[in-house]
């Protein structure tokens, strides 16, 4: 779906009283839900490119998310703030790949904070179902970053 | 000017400095531990990057977190705010060793000033006039603490030299009570502030905490910015803080304020920072220097009209003061009130969520604080709330203004120490002004609850 039309369905939602908008079609599925709290109107959340934004609710605020569900399995979340690398240097092979098996303390990325290279492990056994950040993405804290099943 | 600021805090003066690089059109990026996640300063964030658990030690103090932070969001200059590493000099090294500004004193007039015997015997050097005490440390040998303590004479006070903000101190009368009150002095410094040095000054037994504010740049101007009177204060935790200082004159003032720019140019001082004072019988006594802004600042900016955190940023990136010290008038009278999330009377915290938080508003009425309605006050962190701060064209103004506020004001959901303030500000010993700084715990006792 090209972000032009699925601008055009944010701004749809966000001006109508729709709540909850979800439209498939051949080349995926979206859906969109407005969320208003009790909490005073702010700025609207700026849904960003590599870093993370404002989380939590703001009196509203649209999530657009290409899959509907949630990741199941075990979320690997980032311990520290930095930049995730997929493997231990630039040019070489990715620790890690969708399907690749995991045992529990084998090394799965590398997270770069001040110049220092940290090497996150697997803390669960298993495959790696999904991979939630692109190399040289920058992470926060407790940002989730594989999943393993 | 720079293009980006990190600012490494939280709470009230998070959303402070943010609102002062918003001002400037200098973006800003906060970092948050996940008991702030749904702050407000967060939630108006330009970027907000979470940097840990809850638990200060791996959030706010977590220097490489901070620093790795600045680095993924190419941010130039950090804000420390005040507590946390605010006065770390080792953070101030780490920030610029990292190729950021550290939006501050340098490194070395932080280390000078945050040993206290170090900077009394700067001040001292500087002809700034000390309380009387120990020449430095204590040594080892009690019988040098017994010999000190008599010259100094009874009753004294032991404090850390690594100490500060009302930390690590204790009060001696008598000789019997010296030695172990030293020794436990000790301990307790060696294990709260990793330095168990500690000194002696003479305990004075009524006077007021009057501050001094200076502003000093990186091309050899320097000036100060008026006083504060701090003296409501319970366990040496200020609660009521005012400017200027009610019944002192001007001139002593003034010659204290000399002094204080004198020993800045003297430390290389950069930046904004506070001279803290015992005021009695018609003198100043020096007891440390704050190298960071204060939660009081508000009360100045009053008075002076002049932006201390905007002015904290322009000194970093290498602006001259715009203004010079004849320039700088006092007008009218601030009074400041510290809201926290406390009982009022047994002081037990209050954290929980404010299901009504209703702000005062009005001429001369400034609320600095980052609740809303429905903000969850964390447990984890100290129990300030906000500072709701009036000025009037006079005392007797400023304590109307103040009285009608804390009227107008309510939070519901936490307790607050509001309902103390109320009673503070109709007190005849405080409305009279020029009240000690034990004046607030003798009140609190005679009124108990």
């Amino acid at each position: 779906m090209d972000l032009r039309k699925l601008k055009t369905l944010i701004d749809l939602v966000s001006e109508s009283n729709i709540s909850e908008l979800e439209i498939a079609e051949a080349d995926g599925k979206v859906r969109i839900v407005k969320t208003p709290t009790g909490a005073p109107a702010t700025a609207p959340a700026t849904p960003v490119a590599q870093l993370v934004a404002a989380p939590a609710a703001a009196s509203e605020r649209e999530a657009a998310e290409a899959s509907p569900q949630a990741p199941a399995g075990n979320v690997v979340k980032s311990p520290m703030v930095g930049t995730f690398y997929r493997s231990a240097s630039p040019g070489a092979a990715a620790f890690v790949e969708v399907g690749s098996v995991v045992k529990v303390g084998e090394p799965i990325c590398i997270i770069e904070a001040m110049k220092i290279m940290n090497e996150i492990e697997a803390d669960a056994a298993g495959t790696i179902r999904e991979i939630l950040c692109e190399n040289g993405q920058a992470v926060e804290f407790g940002q989730p970053l594989f999943v393993i099943e | 000017m720079f293009k980006k600021i990190l600012i490494a805090n939280r709470g009230e003066i998070a959303l402070r400095i943010q609102r002062a690089c918003r001002e400037l059109g200098v973006k800003s990026v906060v970092v948050y531990s996940e008991a702030d996640r749904d702050a407000k300063y967060v939630k108006l964030a330009d970027e907000a990057v979470c940097i840990g658990p809850a638990p200060s030690g791996q959030s706010y103090l977590n220097m490489p977190a901070i620093i790795a932070t600045a680095e993924v969001t190419d941010a130039e200059a950090i804000h420390p705010g005040y507590g946390f590493l605010s006065e770390s000099a080792d953070f101030a090294e780490r920030v610029e060793k990292s190729g950021f500004t550290f939006i501050g004193p340098t490194p070395e007039a932080i280390r000078i000033m945050g040993d206290k015997v170090s900077a009394k015997q700067a001040m001292i050097k500087s002809g700034v006039p000390c309380v009387p005490g120990s020449e430095g440390a204590l040594p080892e040998d009690p019988k040098e603490a017994i010999k000190a303590a008599r010259a100094i004479g009874y009753p004294v006070i032991i404090k850390a030299a690594g100490g500060g903000g009302g930390r690590g101190m204790r009060v001696v009368h008598t000789e019997a009570a010296l030695v172990s009150a030293v020794q436990m002095t000790r301990a307790e410094a060696g294990a709260a502030f990793g330095n168990p040095a500690v000194y002696m000054e003479k305990f004075l037994q009524n006077p007021r905490h009057v501050e001094i504010q200076v502003l000093a740049d990186t091309h050899k101007n320097a000036v100060w910015l008026g006083e504060r009177d701090c003296s409501m204060q319970r366990r040496h935790q200020k609660i009521i803080e005012e400017a200027p200082a009610p019944g002192i004159q001007r001139r002593v003032i003034e010659k204290m304020g000399e002094r204080c720019i004198a020993a800045c140019k003297k430390i290389n001082y950069r930046g904004a920072g506070t001279f803290e004072f015992l005021y009695e019988n018609g003198e100043f006594f020096f007891i440390e220097m704050n190298t960071r802004v204060q939660v009081e600042h508000p009360v100045t900016e009053w008075v002076t009209g002049i932006d201390i955190v905007q002015m904290q940023i322009r000194i970093a990136a290498g602006e001259k003061l715009p203004f010079p010290q004849r320039a700088i008038a006092c007008r009218g009278h601030a009074i400041e009130c510290r809201i926290n999330a406390e009982d009022p009377f047994k002081f037990t915290p209050s954290p929980g969520r404010v299901t009504m938080w209703h702000p005062p508003g009005g001429p001369g009425v400034r609320v600095d604080s980052h609740a809303y309605t429905n903000y969850v006050v964390p447990p984890n962190y100290d129990s300030m709330i906000g500072k709701i701060i009036v000025h009037g064209d006079n005392r007797e103004q400023a304590l109307a203004r103040m009285r009608t506020a804390l009227s107008e004001t309510v939070v519901e959901g936490i307790q607050t120490n509001i309902p103390l303030h109320r009673e503070l500000m109709v007190d005849a010993k405080f409305i009279e002004g020029g009240t000690s700084i034990h004046y607030l715990e003798g009140w609190l006792d005679q009124h108990k609850r």
